[in-house]
């Protein structure tokens, strides 16, 4: 771990300013995946603003029927906010999905969306990586990539984003809120994380300096018939192979409106809106549910030990959709779908 | 009625509120005066040559006060023996910092030492190093061609027997015949503690280590060999231990790294390995077996052949017994089993929970499970039918062997004759249902060690073995022991071990120490039970005049002749009428060769287990255990079936997630982490039940105890195994069985 200096923000704009006045500085929330990095000698930064007690720690309801999810907000007092289990019940079930309750109860919601790939390579600086160490070379093309990516993946880098939590914020779309040196923005979440194409330094569209101040979800919810679909490689603690987030609206057997989020496959977390199409209007039958699965891998491609994620999400979509549209999960539940 | 009948009974852990009270120092918390703080740099490649080490960029830093490489490293020992521990295998052990060349990956090549651990390993980050890159060979399926038989290996290491009968024809006439491949990748320890070394400068060229490690002694003379140290001059301490699992029996570079800096700048220094440094010290090896079995029409078994490849350094043929327990297990007349390495650049392996028994046994019971199905016969009735009552590996009876009450009472709490012997014949949950089981077998060892027995004028006992504790109960066992065999309360005892200014014990491994060093705790307190005696017996009108040793006994505190428990005197008031302040008594315990010499020794187990398979998502969740395990006598109940669930755990681990990955392009371990090796957690823990069969057994040790720290890792992988193809009908022959592998 290299030197650094370390401040503590007072509000939001001392926080902006804080960071643009360091080089080389970087804003720490929880801190549970920078400090492990930090160790790691994969970041080092030079400066830390910390903003995890900044007053942005409210879950509160917005005039146009939606919750605001502060960004400072635990993931653990997310999960278990009465909205957020009655209104987004997907949200509290894919939080609880991931990590350890220790961790989630020092992880704040900002930081989960700035959490870094888990790929091995990028973890050993004794090994290239692009995303870490941008023209060095990917080690996990050729190499063990269990845990990489099948969609959207590019010459450069087949990461995955490791979140649980952003996979259901991809099925329920809110808006990222942000600040930065030229002021506030929104951000919608579809467009916040991206794909690595030639520059998999960047994981998402942030600009510099900018600080996430809240995730603003709209009113819909999901909250009748939903899943969250997580298969891994033990029970708990580890992160997903596939994970699976559905949120539909029925009208008796048939699929008005549909939201499908894959997790553990892409550099983002990977929503699928053409698919989300072909499920409107249709029969919630096996027989939909199959033809959008194919649709949803259609274009995707194994990387040597991942190459089972292909057929596994294949199924694992089946399994989301058809849990989501009998309306079989409760927000809360511990031990999720296929385990 | 006694109240200091302790053996057999499950009183709580003597250690437990030193634990939870953070009051038990393990070897990191040591913070003596002046400590300074080593780091350890690793290699990045797995073989070449160190070109140059820019040292003096980050000696410049001010608190850094060394950088220690083959560079400046003083002269040490030069002969391979001083390097060789007590149980290092054949070849040349690694020696640390010893030269540029590099032969593993994660190879240390350097210490930095500095005011600060911070410091230390800021500056461990800015060494330059310059490697010259050789190329390097880490896959042992290019090695399959390559094997060799090794030498003599390492103590403990058994060749396997020669062929018995004709194992090539039986199995070519066989009524039913099955063959098939078994593969597993390497494993790590991973215990919680890392490993740590405090050097305490005690001045003067002497120092006491406190290190993590499974056995002192070996750890001192290892010390002494490779420094040059004299018998006084070095200290090693253990007290208590954050798991080791075998990692800890042979001496690590943490020690070496310590005590180097601590001779050289004559200060205090600890050295403690990072999470991804205790994937470079030695693992369970990568390992592939190939089964041959054939049955008779009567369901006996016609032939046998297992044969084992597994991997090892370049420097060390390290050895394990794999094969071996398949010519014990099971009752048949030709039998062929085979044992060979590979070399490759990777260091040495290592003892891991049961080594050899655990990778043996899932090859030999999987192997059982799919001659069971190939001869239409049910898997237990199966083994039933083959039931050894001989060792036919040394053509010996066994001491005590109570496997088939294993099998019963296993099979009943289990509900095994619920089980329909057809794949994919039974359902729950909307998920396929899955039983299997499989059995082992460990030895029952028994090593030379030593105790001190001590009692105060006011009645305390103080025992002392140079023993370790590494969270299996040794404290406690050895309380149970001395507390009663000079019946005394619990609470009137205390038993101190982990220390070489203690008597000697040998290295915590292979669950010998029970045996080992409970009888030198029995046999001192005995010792110092007769001079209790003689004490007494000074008295005037002494009830015990004339008594002999083993007609008196101690019980509740008293001294009493056996027939005649009105002859009573109270130990306190002997002590305190002789006028002595402090009585004590040495004594060892070897084993009793005579004894011994016409039996097999060896504990026993089987462990039925069932899973739930979701056919569609290859998700398995194991949903029952039951292990019965034979092992003698039971010391403590708790500790015991503490053992156990920590041993179906390991299995399930093995069986369904524990593989350290290699990448052969860079010759490195890639999940070298928490996150990545996955070893279960509470969620994939299912509801177990360990039983225990006693067996009286006055042959393996005069306490009649087998250990019981590996057996109950035994049978249960298999099971797991056995019990995903009852659920699915897939075999699935490498390990781990994760989800992909049943899509």
């Amino acid at each position: 771990m290299h030197p650094f200096t370390y401040s503590r923000a007072t509000d939001v704009a001392d926080a902006v300013r804080d960071k643009a006045g360091h080089v080389a500085s970087a804003y720490i929330g929880g801190g549970t995946n920078l400090i492990d990095l930090m160790k790691m000698n994969v970041e080092q930064p030079a400066h830390l603003v910390n903003v995890a007690k900044l007053p942005l720690s409210k879950i509160e309801d917005l005039p146009d029927g939606g919750l605001r999810l502060g960004a400072t907000a635990t993931n653990s007092d997310t999960a278990w906010n009465e909205d957020v289990k009655k209104r987004y019940p997907l949200l509290n079930q894919a939080i609880l999905a991931g990590a350890s309750p220790q961790l989630r109860n020092a992880a704040t919601n900002g930081g989960n969306l700035m959490q870094r790939t888990r790929c091995y390579y990028f973890y050993d600086v004794a090994t290239p990586c692009n995303k870490r160490e941008p023209g060095s070379g990917c080690s996990a093309i050729g190499g063990y990539n269990r845990v990489c990516g099948i969609l959207g993946t590019s010459e450069a880098c087949i990461a995955t984003h490791p979140s649980d939590m952003c996979v259901a914020l991809a099925a329920l779309a809110p808006t990222v809120r942000v600040s930065g040196p030229n002021g506030e923005r929104t951000i919608a979440f579809e467009d916040f994380h991206r794909l690595p194409g030639d520059q998999p330094e960047f994981d998402n569209t942030l600009a510099e300096g900018e600080l996430i101040t809240s995730l603003d979800l709209p009113e819909k919810g999901f909250a009748k018939n939903f899943a969250y679909l997580k298969l891994r490689d033990r029970h708990s603690y580890a992160f997903a192979l596939v994970s699976v987030a559905v949120g539909l609206e029925m009208d008796g057997d048939t699929i008005k409106e549909a939201r499908l989020a894959l997790g553990g496959v892409a550099h983002k977390p990977w929503r699928d809106q053409s698919a989300e199409d072909l499920l409107k209007g249709q029969p919630a039958t096996a027989e939909t549910f199959g033809r959008v699965a194919a649709h949803v891998v259609a274009n995707a491609v194994g990387q040597g030990s991942n190459d089972f994620k292909i057929e596994l999400a294949r199924r694992a979509i089946v399994r989301a959709l058809k849990q989501a549209a009998e309306g079989q999960q409760q927000a809360g539940d511990m031990y999720l779908g296929g385990q | 009625m006694s109240q200091t009948n302790h053996i057999g009974k499950g009183p709580n852990r003597v250690d437990g509120p030193l634990k939870v009270s953070g009051t038990a120092h393990y070897s990191g918390e040591f913070n003596v005066p002046n400590l300074a703080y080593g780091y350890v740099v690793s290699s990045p490649i797995a073989k070449g040559k160190i070109v140059a080490i820019h040292a003096d960029e980050v000696r410049a830093l001010p608190g850094v006060l060394e950088v220690f490489s083959h560079d400046n490293v003083p002269h040490l020992a030069w002969f391979d023996k001083s390097y060789k521990d007590q149980i290092a295998p054949g070849g040349s052990p690694f020696r640390p910092l010893h030269e540029p060349d590099i032969t593993f990956n994660q190879q240390p090549v350097a210490l930095v030492v500095a005011d600060t651990f911070e410091l230390a390993r800021y500056a461990a980050a800015l060494l330059r190093i310059d490697y010259e890159q050789e190329a390097h060979e880490t896959n042992l399926e290019t090695k399959r061609a390559e094997g060799f038989v090794p030498g003599k290996g390492k103590t403990g290491f058994q060749p396997p027997p020669p062929p018995r009968g004709n194992p090539d024809k039986a199995w070519v006439n066989a009524t039913h015949q099955m063959e098939a491949e078994y593969a597993h990748g390497a494993q790590h320890h991973n215990p919680m503690e890392l490993f740590t070394t405090t050097v305490e400068w005690r001045g003067d060229g002497q120092i006491t280590a406190y290190d993590k490690t499974q056995g002192v002694f070996n750890v001192k003379n290892y010390l002494m060999g490779v420094f040059g140290l004299g018998k006084d001059d070095v200290r090693v301490v253990n007290q208590f231990m954050g798991g080791g699992f075998g990692s800890g029996l042979r001496p690590q570079y943490s020690v070496f790294m310590g005590v180097l800096a601590a001779l050289e700048l004559k200060r205090s220094v600890r050295v403690t390995l990072t999470r991804q440094q205790m994937f470079s010290i030695g693992h369970r090896p990568n390992t592939l077996q190939v089964v041959k079995m054939g049955t008779n029409p009567d369901g006996t078994l016609a032939a046998l052949q297992h044969h084992a490849l597994h991997e090892t350094s370049q420097f060390e043929d390290y050895t394990e017994n794999i094969v071996n327990w398949s010519g014990m297990l099971y009752q048949c007349d030709n039998v062929k089993l085979g044992y060979e390495l590979a070399k490759l650049d990777i260091y040495s392996p290592q003892d891991m929970r049961a080594p050899g028994a655990a990778s043996g046994n899932v090859g030999l019971e999987v192997a059982m499970d799919e001659m069971a199905y190939a001869a239409g016969l049910d898997p237990l009735e199966f083994r039933l039918r083959n039931y050894a009552d001989r060792d036919q590996n040394v053509d010996k009876p066994f001491s005590s062997k109570k496997l088939r009450e294993c099998y019963q009472q296993g099979a009943a709490k289990f509900g095994w004759e619920k089980r329909t012997q057809e794949p994919r014949s039974m359902r729950a949950n909307g998920k396929l249902v899955g039983m299997g089981m499989g059995g082992g077998v460990w030895d029952a060892t028994q090593n030379k060690s030593a105790a001190k027995a001590l009692i105060s004028a006011d009645g305390h006992l103080t025992v002392r073995s140079g023993t370790g504790e590494n969270g299996t109960g040794t404290y406690t066992i050895m309380t149970q022991i001395a507390a009663e065999t000079l019946g005394l309360p619990l609470e009137a005892v205390t038993f101190e071990l982990g220390d070489t200014d203690q008597p000697e014990a040998p290295i915590q491994g292979g669950s010998w120490t029970a045996a080992s060093v409970g009888t030198a705790v029995k046999n001192a307190c005995d010792a110092l039970g007769e001079k209790i005696l003689k004490l007494a017996q000074k008295q005037d009108d002494s009830p015990l005049k004339g008594a002999k040793f083993d007609e008196v006994e101690f019980v509740n505190g008293q001294l009493r002749l056996r027939l005649d428990h009105d002859q009573a005197v109270v130990l306190r008031d002997v002590l305190q009428a002789s006028g002595e302040t402090q009585l004590e008594a040495d004594s060892s315990a070897t084993p009793n060769m005579a004894k011994q010499q016409g039996y097999s020794m060896h504990s026993h187990n089987v462990a039925f287990a069932e899973v739930e398979v979701d056919e569609d998502l290859g998700t398995i969740k194991v949903t029952r255990v039951v292990s019965a395990v034979a092992a003698g006598r039971i010391l403590n109940q708790k500790t015991a079936r503490s053992q156990v669930l920590g041993s179906v755990i390991w299995g399930l681990g093995m069986a369904l997630m524990e593989e350290t990955i290699m990448d052969h392009k860079f010759g490195r371990y890639v999940n070298h982490n928490f996150a990545e090796y996955h070893i279960p957690v509470n969620a994939d823990i299912p509801h177990i039940d360990a039983i225990f069969v006693h067996e009286d057994d006055d042959i393996v040790n005069p306490l009649g105890v087998k250990g019981i720290g590996e057996v109950g890792m035994l049978g249960v992988t298999a099971a797991i195994a056995n019990a995903v193809f009852h659920a699915t009908g897939k075999r699935v022959r490498d390990l781990p069985i994760m989800l992909d592998k049943l899509l």
